[in-house]
């Protein structure tokens, strides 16, 4: 069992109270996964020649230098920012110069996430301390995804922890278990895809990650996903628009859905979205089995 | 059990208020397990899980929200109304009594009923009535693939739709559709839809509350090939 949250803004008004929604949604979650917390914030995108990632790394660390040293080696202004064991990074540079330097100099270091709004934030434990962590009542954004984690099938760590990064601006969480992850992993890994750990979830981002590598477009990677995924699932996946939402044909994993003027939200259990404001005028639905929902700016 | 800070007030008969915003689930269960008739109104639910579970007595019961799991569960004798939609397992094995959703209601609505009503006024979800023993569902909507799936007594009421593999392995349930069926499930069948079964249907649906003629329905049960094993049909196991 796990929680899986999603909101999406139409309403802008509302952006600067983007965490705080999604910390309440979160929370009521806990039941279902108490493990571990995360969540993919869209937010202050950087401009064309910018990029931005979100940095981890267990224990004590010297930002400071980091910045320092980065900005040094690529020749460009970088921003770095401090998020509890998180970092994101803003570089005036492309994205590509930044990961192999990174992945060159700094193998202690993990990219949770790369694009031009996202940023990734995941770490084990309740989902409460993780938002009095991240003081997630203070960040803004216009669209969000978390996940809390009740482990099944691997172990209790921050990196086995959701949301996965499946791209520039992408990532998916996931409720439900996959049966063929080991097979189509060894494939993934043969098609040059970097998977870090043992987890199906992380499988699941793999799988995306390559489709969207080979020109498919969301909707159509996640219908062949209906194909090659055998297992049960619900996906929240996060774009840099929105957020898309499939279940398996079986459907056995729940998800709720609702709609106001000033907002769309997805959840494992409607509770989650009995937090939001002006819920009792709310459209509420259950997304049909086997069908892809999405919803951009 | 901790505070409670429930209302009394009068409104002809005695009416008992529990705010579940403020009020535990758990003492309105205790509160409704302790009492033998009244009516209990329960306001924010909030989406809370197995309100209103288990109550032995011929209560009324008005929730006036969504609910979580398994509301409802275990019904006997009580009537219970739900104003908005209802998450997974609503009326699981409700035993007598009336159980009714105004909105929609999610998975396994009414799994393993063994008596009484439930009435669902939106849709239901996959697997409505899975291994029903003898409850009658009555939902005014459509229902999701899977629906009567190994079920043995009662009758499930479609007016709208049924999803794929309707009646999967069913027993001696007796199932209504008014609007398309998809594929059926192993075993089902349509059946001829005599007088008998029409003044049947009339009476169910006149009972519930139902607007919906009862001729405009066809039924389908069990073929009975599966339930008695016959080497002839093994590979249809």
């Amino acid at each position: 069992m796990c929680g899986i949250v999603g909101i999406y803004l139409k309403n802008e008004r509302l952006n600067p109270e983007l965490g705080k929604l999604l910390a309440a949604m979160l929370i009521e979650m806990s039941d279902r996964g108490p493990d571990s917390a995360g969540i993919a914030l869209y937010r202050d995108p950087v401009a064309d020649s910018s990029c931005k990632l979100t940095l981890h790394t267990a224990g004590a660390y010297d930002w400071d230098a980091l910045q320092t040293a980065m900005a040094a080696h690529l020749q460009a202004d970088v921003k770095l920012e401090v998020h509890a064991s998180h970092a994101v990074v803003i570089a005036a540079t492309d994205v590509a110069s930044v990961q192999d330097w990174l992945s060159a100099e700094h193998p202690e270091l993990q990219i949770m996430s790369a694009g031009s709004c996202i940023e990734i934030y995941k770490e084990k434990g309740l989902p409460s301390e993780f938002v009095r962590q991240f003081k997630l009542h203070e960040l803004n954004g216009t669209h969000a995804l978390g996940h809390t984690r009740m482990a099944t099938e691997s172990a209790v760590t921050t990196e086995h922890s959701h949301p996965f990064s499946t791209g520039m601006d992408l990532c998916l969480v996931h409720n439900g278990s996959l049966s063929n992850h080991n097979r189509l992993r060894r494939f993934l890994r043969d098609q040059g895809v970097s998977i870090q750990t043992d987890n199906d979830s992380e499988v699941a981002a793999g799988y995306l990650m390559w489709r969207l590598r080979e020109g498919d477009s969301l909707e159509t990677a996640l219908e062949r996903a209906l194909v090659d995924l055998d297992g049960f699932y619900t996906f929240a996946i996060g774009t840099r628009d929105g957020f898309a939402v499939l279940r398996d044909p079986i459907a056995c994993k729940p998800a709720v859905m609702a709609e106001t003027d000033d907002w769309v939200a997805m959840a494992s259990e409607f509770r989650a979205i009995a937090q939001l404001p002006g819920v009792d005028n709310a459209t509420i639905w259950e997304p049909a089995p086997a069908t892809v929902y999405t919803w951009g700016h | 059990m901790g505070t409670r800070t429930c209302h009394r007030v009068y409104l002809g008969s005695l009416m008992t208020t529990f705010d579940l915003n403020t009020d535990s689930v758990r003492a309105l269960n205790q509160s409704l397990h302790d009492a033998s008739s009244g009516h209990t109104s329960v306001t924010k639910p909030g989406g809370q899980h197995c309100i209103a579970c288990g109550i032995d007595a011929a209560l009324e019961v008005s929730i006036d929200g969504h609910v979580g799991y398994y509301c409802a569960g275990m019904n006997q004798e009580a009537h219970i109304t739900i104003t908005g939609n209802a998450g997974p397992g609503v009326a699981e094995n409700i035993m007598s009594g009336t159980v009714r959703v105004k909105g929609n209601a999610s998975q396994y609505a009414g799994a393993s009923g063994h008596g009484g009503t439930l009435i669902i006024e939106g849709d239901a979800s996959s697997r409505c009535g899975i291994s029903m023993k003898g409850v009658d569902i009555v939902v005014a909507g459509s229902v999701g693939h899977m629906s009567a799936f190994m079920a043995q007594k009662g009758r499930l009421v479609i007016c709208g739709d049924a999803g794929d593999f309707l009646g999967d392995s069913i027993y001696e349930a007796c199932i209504y559709v008014r609007g398309a069926v998809g594929e059926l499930g192993a075993d089902c069948i349509e059946k001829e839809m005599t007088d008998q079964h029409v003044q049947d249907l009339t009476q169910l649906l006149a009972a519930t509350g139902i607007d919906a003629a009862a001729d405009e329905f066809r039924r389908y049960g069990s073929a009975r090939k599966l339930y008695h094993f016959d080497i002839d049909h093994a590979n249809d196991y």
